[in-house]
């Protein structure tokens, strides 16, 4: 990866996606540890009337943090990496500048419709989909102008073999734009009947079918996003920052290759002694287990290239996150798996086991390899070193132990809960009412709620010490080649 | 043949899609029209069923509800009967959910009743004890909205064909007769709740949200999933 002197390569877009990268995650954040602390203490839920209940706020937490911040991430990773990979630049192309203005202010404009309708209760339900049709419509027109963005830069490329991490941007792109148009298929109820809200549908499938494909899409194309988008910065930036070439082109292509086709199947396993045919839960359950395989070799891969390095762990906070992230990979898609096994899902379905896993993928895989990938191209982007390197460490350990405390508080709830749904008393009655089920989790949301709120106070020092190094930090007069410059170590 | 594959998008992008689509393809499209078939006799939802349906959904009650009993003697003795594939056929969207956070509420309707839940949605606390579900005063002052739930009962009955306006079935009719319908459905449940803004509203004419939460949370019951 030698760079062309004589390319300038222009970051505007990217910076736009910087920014919004930093708000949606405060804002998502924000929501997270409301409805957090809202678990443990009910009357939180009365703070907004009824734009304020768990049941309001829950899709604005998560569509803030899949669609906002994860989104912005990965787009900002994007505008940066795509120029890079493939040798071109922005300024020399005035309509891809130009596609990639129109992308970011018509995401915007989406996001913002967004926010407001799921606060007034428009929802059709579906999770991770719960935009009404109009704005389905929206999206459609976003991701396509993502599309023209990266195939129209790989059109005009200088460097003739594509890196790995646009494979991924590929994968990403295409699978999502199926999933997500397969699973919003529906009907506008104004349009057939001539009465009631124009924005209300009902969905094509019903029922089981409709179970089938929300959930081939629920796992498919978020866990798509948060896997196959986030390896693609990851395959960029722990190279660039460590210096070190990847370990194994074979096992990248190994593991591409095969996850490309595995992942698609495990969606069977949110179904798991559900209505859906028997034989279809069994398929979800073996190859979510399969699926360890390649996403292992990702982490594997990731982790080798570091291979007589580790010294700079100790050194570079922003290793330290590329590494960590990593192996919450590893942890999550191990986890993951496990939790499908069919004996081990008749237990953890449904409880707090699930959103348990959730969060160390997307607070330690997901969340902290963005905020590495953002201190790695600020300082490149603004040419002036990272204001502040014990601001990062501090960072870095307050987050962890969020984590830390997040996913171990919900596996003892989720594993407590489990048992106590099922336990019998000495004659095969039930033992507890649901309600002691309940009441007996409180100090683990409790635990939990804390844990996110130590995320957040990590993600303010975040933004804190990118706005200082945009405005108040040290400048560089030449682009550092790998190790990212920062100050006050 | 990777090599060359990495340095052609398109054909890269094609040899992605091969991959991608079998198990979409192996999972739903088989089984699809099996999925689709209704258990016998499950009756449509009624108009203040359909409007208590998307007060359900517009407050994401299934963020903390399931609407699915597994095989399991622990889940059976709980909340009734496992769930049938059949049972949801008219369900659009379907509500199993993810997560519960309370209880499953697919067959609510077979123990619960109207004053049961008047008094669950006012102040939860006040039948379950150490209850962490928030109250759901706006219910009692929001009205629902008649014109939306007719547009989906009507998209059901036209486009997917429920079975609507059968003998002895569930009526539905045209726009004049479906609103009459849902305002004597709506006075049958009101004449068991003891909130009086609730009873003088409907008196004005405006059916409220929580009226329509309480017929449909009824409707998750045998009597309308099971031939009489």
């Amino acid at each position: 990866m030698q760079t062309n002197p004589a390319l300038e390569y222009d970051y505007s877009i990217s910076k736009l996606f910087l920014y919004a990268t930093i708000v949606f995650g405060i804002v998502g954040l924000l929501l997270g540890v409301v409805i957090a602390f809202q678990m443990a203490i009910p009357q939180l839920n009365y703070l907004a009337g009824e734009y304020g209940t768990f049941g309001r706020l829950r899709p604005l937490h998560t569509s803030g943090i899949i669609f906002g911040f994860t989104l912005s991430g990965i787009w900002a990773g994007w505008y940066y990496i795509g120029q890079r990979v493939l040798k071109i630049s922005y300024n020399e192309y005035p309509f891809l500048k130009a596609i990639g203005y129109i992308h970011f202010w018509l995401y915007i404009v989406l996001m913002a419709l967004a926010v407001v309708s799921l606060f007034a209760g428009m929802t059709t339900s579906k999770e991770y989909s719960e935009l009404v049709w109009p704005l389905d419509l929206l999206v459609v027109v976003v991701w396509v102008l993502w599309g023209v963005s990266l195939f129209g830069s790989m059109g005009v490329r200088r460097e003739k073999t594509l890196y790995i991490s646009l494979w991924y941007f590929i994968a990403t792109f295409v699978a999502i734009a199926a999933l997500f148009i397969f699973n919003n298929l529906q009907i506008p109820t104004y349009f057939v009947s001539g009465y009631g809200a124009w924005t209300h549908s009902i969905s094509l499938y019903a029922g089981t079918n409709d179970a089938l494909v929300q959930w081939w899409f629920g796992h498919n194309a978020v866990a798509f996003l948060f896997t196959a988008a986030i390896i693609a910065l990851i395959y960029y930036f722990l190279p660039k920052e460590s210096g070190q070439p990847i370990f194994s082109y074979k096992l990248s292509l190994y593991s591409f290759w095969g996850m490309m086709f595995v992942y698609i199947w495990a969606g069977g396993h949110h179904l798991i002694y559900s209505t859906v045919p028997d034989w279809m839960q069994t398929m979800g359950s073996v190859f979510s287990v399969i699926l360890i395989l390649p996403s292992w070799g990702t982490a594997i891969n990731m982790l080798l290239t570091m291979k007589g390095q580790w010294h700079q762990l100790k050194e570079s906070p922003i290793i330290k996150f590329l590494v960590l992230a990593s192996t919450f990979y590893m942890l999550s898609t191990l986890e993951g798996p496990i939790q499908s096994i069919k004996s081990v899902n008749a237990l953890a379905h449904f409880t707090d086991w699930i959103p348990g896993h959730v969060h160390d993928g997307t607070l330690g895989w997901v969340g902290f390899m963005i905020i590495a990938a953002c201190y790695h191209m600020v300082p490149r982007m603004y040419k002036r070193e990272i204001y502040s390197g014990k601001l990062m460490e501090a960072q870095f350990w307050i987050q962890t132990t969020g984590i830390v405390l997040y996913f171990s508080s919900m596996w003892i709830a989720g594993i407590t809960q489990g048992m106590m749904w099922r336990a019998t008393d000495e004659f095969g009655s039930l033992a507890y009412s649901f309600i002691d089920t309940v009441t007996v989790l409180i100090p683990y949301y409790m635990i939990r709620a804390i844990g996110g709120l130590l995320y957040l106070i990590g993600f303010i020092m975040f933004t804190y010490n990118i706005i200082m190094t945009i405005v108040a930090s040290k400048e560089i007069d030449k682009e550092p080649q790998y190790a990212t410059p920062i100050a006050a170590r | 043949m990777f090599s060359w594959l990495e340095k052609n998008p398109f054909f890269f992008t094609v040899a992605f899609l091969v991959p991608f689509s079998i198990a979409g393809l192996v999972e739903i499209v088989p089984e699809f029209a099996q999925a689709s078939r209704p258990t016998e006799g499950l009756k449509p939802y009624s108009m203040l069923e359909t409007a208590g349906r998307q007060v359900y959904i517009k407050d994401s009650c299934n963020a903390c509800h399931s609407q699915l009993v597994r095989p399991f003697k622990s889940e059976t003795d709980r909340y009734g009967m496992y769930s049938l594939s059949g049972e949801y056929a008219y369900d659009r969207p379907f509500l199993w959910g993810s997560k519960r956070t309370g209880p499953d509420l697919h067959r609510v309707g077979d123990y619960r009743t109207t004053d049961w839940h008047e008094n669950h949605m006012w102040d939860p606390e006040s039948v379950v004890p150490g209850s962490i579900m928030p109250a759901y005063k706006h219910m009692f002052s929001n009205s629902v909205d008649i014109d939306t739930a007719y547009a989906e009962a009507y998209t059901q009955k036209v486009v997917f064909g429920m079975p609507y306006d059968t003998p002895n079935g569930v009526a539905l009719g045209s726009y004049e007769e479906a609103k009459a319908l849902i305002y004597d459905e709506a006075k049958a449940i009101v004449a068991d709740m003891k909130n009086q803004d609730v009873k003088d509203a409907l008196a004005r004419g405006e059916i409220k949200e929580i009226v329509a939460l309480i017929a449909y949370l009824n409707s998750l019951s045998n009597e309308r999933r099971v031939a009489q």
